[in-house]
């Protein structure tokens, strides 16, 4: 008789955690509750909301400018610049604006990524390039993408595209050197065609960092496009920063700095759901 | 060579049906070295055979196994499937390799059911495919878990799950390397048992390179043991038992012996 032992009903990680036991103390292995995160940083925006608070409204001197841009009067200013019919609007354009820098930073940064990741000599040719070019700051292009592409949205694109395509395209890149060669040999052993391994192997398996690659780029967009907005445009949230400046509308102004937050914020939350969902099996 | 003529040999000659898969003079050298890894290699495999491959580490079985599953052209000689060249993989050779090799973004159904629709396949209607899905998901007794993503699964269970993902194609011939090296003992058991059965059930011939001589004794109708630089045949063993096999441990005992002794002589002569 052999002793039994149900092997089958573990999963591959219980069956690793049962082989290796931590050596970790067991009170770093207990996971807190994401509900205690979720306060801990709620706990963190209301403190730098009473920063905030502390910093134009108690600290400052009683006829110190700085007190215009206190959160008491920004924050019920934002509701109103919210309902009313300029805001929608420039939130609108900046929000195309991004999107449409970012489309095209993943039609040019995914390919040209999957080709690096996949020919090293490619790599090591465009390697250096890359790092230089990833270091010029996209608003230097400014002057020459007006000149080039005049004024209006198109420079724009180019700038934000620009700022966006290199994280991409490291990560791509990155994911298809990390691509396990037994998804290709199995590929292989299935007689998949080069575009069959591409669509049912390579694409879902670099899904993953692609995603990462759009996170880290949606970040540097957002704070690029600000700028960018503040020149040759007349809509926008960088346009119209200084346009309640030039209005003398600080509180307007101040509601609108709390406005790209607040959007930057909600766009790195959806880009990092986008990543959950989409790797949510891998665990 | 060594032929072990005891009881466990055939009595008759062995039935001339025409062999699935052949080998003829076999030999592969890769790009650049100096020497090649395999030279004639002879090999018939029979309708429905299982033959297991022994060898030390790096003799070359992979590299065998490769060519003969139309993954790596030969550097001279021939393989045959049916008396045809065989150029590239053919649909109905199925390969597992020790990695399960599954997709961790594909349920267990899914990565069971994965390539059935590629070019180079066979055309089969949706629901086809589906009934086969589901059959070779059964013939593992994998069913209830069919819902699972990779990551959700066992070591035994994936590599349940590439076997059903062979035998969805409905293989003639099936390549395994090592595919039970990581498990532990008794899933291990399990899946030679499994191996045994799916066989049995699909009449299908195996070629399975293990390094485990005990999994090869329970499982093989022929054992090879490759041998030398380059590799070739240096051992042959034909076992003519019922299987499963446990209660033939002493007629097994004996070919042991013999196969280690085979192997030692081999050793000894590399060490002189
Ligand atoms: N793609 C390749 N290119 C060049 N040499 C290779 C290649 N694959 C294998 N080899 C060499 O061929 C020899 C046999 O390797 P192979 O993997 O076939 O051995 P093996 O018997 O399967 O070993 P193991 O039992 O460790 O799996 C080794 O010396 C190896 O370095
Ligand atoms: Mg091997």
């Amino acid at each position: 008789m052999s002793m039994s032992w149900p092997t089958d009903s573990l999963t591959r990680a219980e069956r690793r955690a049962l082989a290796e036991p931590s050596s970790r103390p067991a009170r770093f292995n207990i996971a807190r509750p994401a509900w205690t995160n979720a306060a801990l940083g709620v706990g963190g925006l209301l403190a730098l909301l009473v920063l905030w608070w502390l910093g134009t409204d108690v600290l400052a001197s009683p006829d110190g400018f700085i007190r215009h841009f206190s959160p008491t009067t920004a924050i019920p200013k934002l509701i109103v610049l919210l309902s009313g019919p300029d805001l929608p609007v420039h939130i609108m354009v900046s929000l195309r604006r991004v999107l449409v820098g970012l489309g095209f930073a993943l039609l040019v940064g995914v390919p040209l990524g999957l080709a690096i990741g996949s020919f090293q000599r490619l790599n090591s040719a465009t390697s250096p390039a890359f790092q230089f070019l990833r270091m010029i700051s996209p608003l230097s292009w400014m002057p020459i993408a007006v000149m080039v592409f005049g004024v209006g949205d198109d420079p724009i694109y180019f700038m934000l595209a620009f700022a966006a395509v290199w994280p991409i395209v490291l990560n791509t890149a990155e994911g298809v050197r990390r691509l396990q060669p037994a998804w290709l040999s199995l590929a292989s052993s299935l007689a998949a065609t080069r575009w069959e391994t591409l669509w049912h192997v390579i694409l879902p398996g670099v899904l993953g960092h692609v995603l990462t690659g759009l996170r880290l780029a949606i970040g540097i967009v957002w704070i690029v496009l600000v700028p960018c907005e503040m020149l040759g445009v007349s809509a926008g949230l960088g346009y119209f920063i200084l346009d309640t400046r030039d209005r003398l509308a600080y509180s307007e102004l101040m509601a609108t700095v709390l406005m790209i937050g607040l959007l930057g914020f909600l766009l790195d939350a959806g880009a990092r759901a986008l990543y959950r969902l989409a790797t949510r099996s891998h665990a | 060579m060594t032929q072990l003529a005891l009881h466990t040999s055939r009595h008759e000659a062995p039935a001339l049906e025409t062999p699935v898969l052949q080998a003829r003079d076999v030999a592969l050298r890769y790009p650049g070295q100096s020497r090649a890894t395999i030279e004639g290699f002879d090999f018939a495999l029979a309708p429905g055979e299982t033959v297991s491959l022994l060898g030390s580490s790096g003799v070359g079985k992979s590299s065998l196994l490769r060519v003969l599953a139309g993954l790596q052209a030969p550097t001279s000689g021939t393989v045959t499937m049916n008396g045809a060249p065989l150029d590239g993989v053919h649909p109905r050779v199925a390969v597992a390799f020790q990695d399960p090799s599954l997709l961790p973004w594909l349920t267990l159904e899914k990565n069971v059911a994965f390539g059935l629709d590629f070019k180079h396949q066979p055309k089969q209607s949706r629901a086809e495919s589906e009934a086969r899905v589901e059959m070779a998901i059964r013939e593992v007794g994998l069913t209830q878990a069919r819902r699972k993503f990779p990551a959700e699964l066992s070591g035994g269970m994936a590599q349940r799950t590439a076997l059903a993902r062979c035998l969805a194609r409905k293989p003639e011939i099936l390549l395994l390397d090592e595919p039970f090296g990581a498990l532990d003992e008794v899933t291990r058991t399990e899946m030679q048992h499994l191996l045994l059965k799916v066989v049995r059930d699909f009449r299908t011939a195996a070629i399975l390179i293990t390094h485990d001589i005990d999994e090869a004794l329970l499982v093989s109708d022929r054992i090879l043991l490759l041998g030398g630089a380059p590799a070739s045949v240096i051992g042959e063993w034909r076992i003519d038992l019922p299987k499963p096999r446990e209660d033939f441990i002493a007629e097994l005992g004996t070919i042991r012996v013999d196969i280690l002794s085979t192997l030692r002589g081999t050793a000894q002569r590399r060490a002189a």
